[in-house]
């Protein structure tokens, strides 16, 4: 019998042609995800340690609707999961990121996809991802909130530390830091930018799409950097919420004008 | 003038193997270039569709090192002659005739079942008028040369040969878009992205943009765009009633 003589290509998952390290990118992204993600997860819970001092609160639990309970159940920081935590996870960005780095489909490009059949997101339950416009109305909300926190946190009314009244401290300057970079990471969303633009197909026709046109230009220019958006302001939020515990928890001292 | 190991992919549908020949480089040269220098001097049955060299025409695409790119336009001064062997294979995606050379018809097939562009009634005078804003983003779509790049690199079909009869993929998506955000065009072709050309297979992961020689933006600006018209169209209640409310 006539020997059978291989293929250009191999087939099946990991199968590449590739000689550089194509697996780099998605390990890196994969652990990113998981510990950002992860302590993003575990703060939403842990309302026992401290999570607010004086000026100021950390973004996780912002707005805090009712005090903690001190059950693993239930968390002031909940609220998020209605609008911030289905935005990311639906977010164009994050779906390129974590298909590829941990459903490893594809795990990088031409390199085999790991699934025996695929159907993306044209059947359930990835045809939910289609939803991501109704959190980025639900995102928009959090930016006045996360700015009112943080422009709050210039301000002292807590006569029990430190003295009271306008004042600044590290801690607030991250905390703007924090809401401009979320606030950043909304308005360079995908979804947004088809919402105030994108959708049209005359710009020039009408007064009201020219506006929209130049609503679109910008969205336009933030999304082209969608990706940086989604990671500083990812990195930001959990630094902040790290930072502001260890403040109120004494671990560390804020350097502030109200000296506490 | 360096001499490179190349490792060519020889055979047909039926198999083949890779075969290794050292080919000496000129200063400047391309992959192209030194896989003529291998057809002029050591392997005159060795079959490569080219035509343009100049990045333009879409004809030599190929796999090198295992990532989709144009043959014409991968200078050898990317590598090094003593690292080791350049692999240059045939697109995975497409049936192989032979060597380096794929049948792409898949792609023409796609083609024809996209309607043509039919535009509105003139104006009074019988012309048409567009101003550039409107077009802009049609113009980015319109540097496709049709390489096929991106369709070979998208896993959709790539890893999985059965999606091929469902999915359009990312050359008729950047179609599609140009249509659907024309000023003048008049045909809906939401019902076709959605169902045949199967959208929603796409899960963005990009990597037709990476591979695109003309650096279109495949996917921020036809993909999620298109994505984001199915959605209005398919997939979002409040719009569904606003369109009701208005009598559309
Ligand atoms: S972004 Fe979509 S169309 Fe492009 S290669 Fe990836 S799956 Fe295919
Ligand atoms: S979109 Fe880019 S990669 Fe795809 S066929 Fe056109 S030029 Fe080639
Ligand atoms: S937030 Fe990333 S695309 Fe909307
Ligand atoms: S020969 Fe025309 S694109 Fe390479």
């Amino acid at each position: 019998m006539a020997q059978a003589v291989p293929a250009a290509h191999r087939r099946g998952f990991l199968s590449t042609l590739r000689i550089d390290a194509w697996w780099i990118e998605p390990l890196l992204v994969a652990a990113s995800l998981g510990i950002f993600f992860g302590w993003l997860t575990i703060s939403i819970f842990l309302d026992q340690w401290a999570f607010e001092i004086g000026p100021y609160i950390s973004p996780v639990y912002e707005p805090k609707l009712f005090e903690a309970k001190g059950s693993i159940f239930i968390s002031p920081a909940m609220v998020v999961l209605l609008g911030p935590v289905p935005f990311r996870a639906t977010c164009y960005y994050y779906r390129r990121a974590y298909y590829r780095s941990v459903f490893l489909s594809p795990p990088a490009c031409a390199v085999g996809d790991i699934g025996k059949t695929y159907k993306g997101e044209s059947g359930m339950p990835l045809i939910v991802q289609n939803a991501h416009r109704f959190f980025m109305y639900v995102a928009l909300l959090f930016i006045p909130i996360l700015w009112y926190g943080a422009i709050k946190s210039f301000w002292n009314s807590d006569d029990t530390i430190g003295d009271t009244g306008i004042g600044i401290g590290l801690g607030s300057v991250i905390l703007c830091l924090n809401a401009f970079l979320l606030m950043m990471y909304t308005f360079s969303c995908h979804s947004l930018r088809h919402f105030v633009g994108g959708g049209l197909d005359c710009f020039s026709c009408t007064k009201w799409t020219q506006a929209r046109k130049r609503a679109w230009d910008w969205a336009t220019l933030w999304n082209m950097r969608h990706r940086a958006w989604a990671w500083s302001s990812l990195v930001v939020i959990v630094f902040t919420d790290v930072y502001i515990r260890l403040v109120a928890n004494d671990v560390i001292s804020d350097p502030n004008t109200w000296g506490f | 003038m360096p001499t490179f190991n190349m490792r060519v992919f020889r055979g047909n549908k039926d198999g083949g193997e890779y075969r290794e020949y050292a080919v000496e480089a000129e200063e400047g040269q391309v992959i192209l270039d030194v896989i003529h220098t291998l057809q002029a001097t050591q392997a005159q049955d060795l079959a490569v569709r080219w035509n343009c060299k100049a990045g333009k025409c879409g004809s030599c695409s190929a796999e090198i090192n295992g990532k989709p790119r144009l043959m014409c336009m991968t200078r050898m001064s990317l590598f090094d002659a003593a690292a080791g062997a350049i692999t240059v294979s045939p697109m995975k995606t497409f049936p192989l005739i032979k060597d380096l050379v794929t049948d792409v018809s898949f792609n023409y097939e796609i083609a024809k079942k996209i309607p043509a562009f039919k535009p509105r009634a003139p104006e009074a005078d019988g012309t048409y008028r567009m101003m550039q804003e409107d077009i802009d983003r049609g113009q980015e779509f319109r540097k496709c040369i049709e390489c096929f790049l991106c369709q070979d690199v998208c896993h959709v079909i790539r890893d999985h040969a059965e999606n091929q009869p469902k999915f359009a993929g990312p050359r008729f998506f950047v179609r599609l878009a140009e249509l659907d955000m024309h000023p003048l065009d008049t045909v809906d072709r939401l019902e076709l992205a959605r169902y045949d050309a199967g959208i929603g297979y796409c899960n963005i992961t990009k990597c037709c943009s990476e591979v695109c020689p003309e650096e279109i933006h495949i996917t921020d600006n036809a993909i999620i765009p298109l994505k984001e018209r199915v959605a209005d169209k398919y997939y979002d209640p409040i719009r569904w009633i606003g369109r009701k409310l208005k009598g559309k």
